[in-house]
């Protein structure tokens, strides 16, 4: 007699998700072993258990934890899967920290493509290698169709920060620099070009990148002299930098000319009527850094390929309005606002 | 960005500055309503004000089409996307435009209306062709620039046999606007206006030319140029404007005549008057009842009418009385002199129409300018 019954292999090719590969039974597992353990493949995954016992280092410990819900789930530059995985990572790096752990709970609707979740899975599992992080506990579950958008990811990171090591707004001073990795927009702008009613086509592609071996040759090379440091996502360079400004109680003045952002950007946004000041960015990160220390924390930046546009944008100013300013490249001067209700494009 | 930057240009920027600052008089003011949103928006997004000698201030006309759109229309368009049969397509600004009772059609979507936001009278047409049991409406808004792109898809749908879409027309014309701002009571100082010149909007002479301005410059004795919207258009208007007083004349000039001629787009302005007639009256936000300055569907057009087709009626509501849009839309009053401004109205929670889309006057002011306020203060 044989140990174990037999069990069809999972069609991945044809197959799809139906509400058995969440109820906890022998298809739940099939899917976590053949898809999800095969594509971030580790020791603590291979153990099996519902939860992942891991050692850290000494210093303080980091979590954050994210909701993906991108649409489409597929985007030039990445997938859901990818963007879950660096943006967790980022979001545990803005603290100056070494990202090591995540967790990964996937919510599915019904129908979903095997072969559409095996390339998420993989492209997970490839980010997460790529970037030496392991995904070592998990969760799935199957909703029933049209109670979900296709997938929706949750991740939560783990990383140890050095000790002596503490990023915050409140620490930004009259006189900081404000420094960027890179160009802003791009995968806001990649996202919007496959939005289904907008049809512009365009060669943008997203951003999305992990930033810790960035940030580790920025604070090798800056330590505390870097203030604080925040990935603008959503609302972008603006929402993030007026955040600061109101936790830190001071105003911030930028130079537009300075702010680097691709042409195809710069023009996808003139044709949706948006700003790429608040289009959203991950792969990018905002460091503000004491003026000693600028030009070191800037040449680090551009020794690492994800911060070879890097550039220095503005200055930290007192202001009691904390107002965001900026002096157009035309000549004139603008507050860079918050974004206020959903990006909406003009209508004349 | 090429076909952009070169109208952006700095250097050349300055020049124009200092050519207006050396030729504008220092002996008087000059007091520009730019008529358009559109220019509002732009103004404030380049800093153009900073550019400018302080005797040369630009007044934010009423030319944004959310902005002026009177409650009772969006009551209107609520009332018609509650119904369950109706999916209303939409222009993404109008979603946030509050209505009465605090009522928007953002809102109404939230309670279950099916409403849908389109980038294009394109997306109408294949939403109704998809939906052959919906009735698909299509909020149309709009100054003479957008107006053909609604006739467009009223010949589309009458082309194709779609019984189940239909407009509901707010489409308004810059003329009118303009004449009714310069009979208006409070921008007369002992008879003299205060006003000097307007810039008047590119995108809607495309269209209609420039003809139809010269009747008002001529009545009034007022300078009006045709600006594009690029900051280096308006700069290079705002001189020619200033030329024109100077001179005492007041023309009607083509600054943008890369695209706009005298006569403007015949073709389209063909395809609006077959389908298109006045309406009598139409109320603005902060004009209140402006004659002949609305559009309306023909009678022969009215299947695609959906104020007949469902009936619908126009309920008058009053705005917030410590609201002073009105007075701004008609550059009688700045953003900062109104109580609410920046208080309790702001572009999140916006009372008045002028804060309500990124190109109303007061939510420009707040988005891009209100530092100025205070540095006015320190001064």
């Amino acid at each position: 007699m044989r140990a174990t019954a037999y069990q069809r292999k999972l069609d991945i090719q044809n197959g799809r998700v139906d509400l058995s590969h969440g109820a906890g039974g022998r298809a739940m597992a099939q899917l976590i072993s053949g898809l999800f353990h095969e594509a971030f493949g580790n020791e603590w995954l291979a153990r099996g258990n519902d939860q992942a016992a891991f050692d850290v280092g000494a210093g303080r410990m980091v979590m954050t934890t994210d909701g993906y819900v991108v649409s489409p789930l597929f985007f030039p530059g990445g997938n859901i899967g990818s963007l879950a995985v660096h943006g967790t990572i980022n979001d545990v790096a803005m603290s100056g920290a070494r990202p090591l752990y995540l967790s990964a709970s996937f919510i599915i609707e019904e129908g979903f493509r095997f072969s559409d979740l095996k390339t998420i899975a993989g492209s997970m599992g490839e980010a997460a290698r790529a970037a030496g992080v392991y995904i070592i506990t998990g969760d799935t579950k199957v909703v029933e169709r049209g109670k979900a958008d296709g997938l929706f990811i949750s991740t939560t990171g783990v990383g140890v920060l050095a000790d002596g090591l503490n990023l915050s707004a409140e620490k930004a001073r009259v006189g900081d620099r404000v420094l960027v990795s890179g160009s802003l927009g791009d995968h806001g702008a990649a996202i919007m070009s496959r939005r289904q009613n907008l049809d512009f086509e365009t060669e943008i592609v997203s951003d999305s990148a992990a930033l810790h071996d960035l940030v580790a040759l920025m604070v090798a090379a800056g330590g505390s002299s870097i203030r604080v440091m925040r990935d603008p996502t959503r609302g972008g360079l603006a929402a993030m930098l007026n955040e600061v400004a109101h936790q830190s109680g001071l105003g911030f003045h930028l130079q537009e000319e300075a702010i680097p952002v691709k042409p195809a950007v710069a023009a996808a946004c003139e044709l949706l009527g948006l700003d790429p000041l608040h289009v959203a960015n991950e792969g990018k990160l905002v460091a503000i850094v004491a003026p000693d220390m600028v030009d070191a924390v800037l040449a680090a930046m551009k020794a690492h390929p994800l911060g070879c546009d890097a550039a220095d944008i503005g200055e930290a100013v007192a202001d009691n309005h904390r107002f965001v300013q900026m002096s157009t490249s035309f000549g004139g001067g603008r507050i860079v606002n918050w974004l206020w209700g959903e990006q909406l494009p003009r209508i004349c | 960005m090429k076909y952009a930057d070169e109208f952006r240009d700095k250097t050349i920027a300055q020049g124009l500055a200092r050519a207006i600052g050396a030729e504008a008089d220092s002996q008087r003011d000059y007091r520009f309503m730019e008529f358009c949103g559109g220019h509002t928006h732009a103004i404030s997004r380049y800093g153009l004000e900073d550019m400018l000698p302080a005797n040369v201030r630009m007044i934010h006309g009423p030319g944004c089409p959310v902005c002026v759109l009177p409650a009772s229309r969006i009551d209107m368009a609520i009332r018609l996307a509650e119904l369950p049969q109706v999916t209303l397509c939409i222009y993404g600004d109008l979603m946030r435009v509050p209505g009465s009772q605090r009522k928007s059609l953002l809102s109404a979507k939230a309670f279950g209306a099916d409403i849908r936001m389109v980038y294009s009278t394109l997306d109408t047409i294949r939403i109704a062709e998809h939906a052959p049991n919906r009735e698909v409406v299509f909020f149309a808004i709009g100054f003479e620039t957008t107006t053909p792109a609604t006739a467009v898809m009223i010949r589309l749908a009458e082309k194709k046999w779609l019984k189940n879409l239909s407009v509901f027309c707010n489409h308004v014309l810059a003329p009118a606007a303009i004449h009714s701002i310069l009979e208006s009571p409070d921008i007369h100082n002992g008879g003299r206006i205060e006003i000097d010149g307007f810039l008047g909007p590119a995108h809607v002479s495309t269209i209609i030319g420039t003809k139809p301005y010269e009747v008002l410059a001529e009545q009034f004795g007022k300078p009006i140029v045709i600006a594009g919207f690029e900051p280096l258009d308006m700069m290079q208007a705002i001189l020619m404007l200033v030329r024109q007083v100077n001179e005492g004349r007041y023309e009607v000039e083509n600054q943008y005549s890369r695209a706009v001629t005298r006569k403007g787009n015949r073709r389209a302005q063909e395809e609006v008057s077959d389908i298109f007639e006045l309406r009598d009256q139409f109320e603005w936000r902060g004009l209140g009842l402006v004659p002949y300055s609305g559009l309306k569907l023909k009678r022969a057009y009215a299947q695609f009418d959906a104020e007949v087709r469902f009936a619908m009626h126009e309920v008058r509501v009053a705005d917030n009385p410590a609201c002073e849009c009105g007075a701004i839309l008609r550059g009688a009053k700045r953003p900062v002199d109104c109580k609410l401004f920046g208080t309790v109205c702001t572009p999140e929670i916006p009372i008045g129409s002028c804060m309500v889309s990124s190109e109303g006057a007061c939510a420009a002011h707040w988005t891009y300018g209100r530092f100025r306020d205070y540095q006015l203060r320190r001064a």
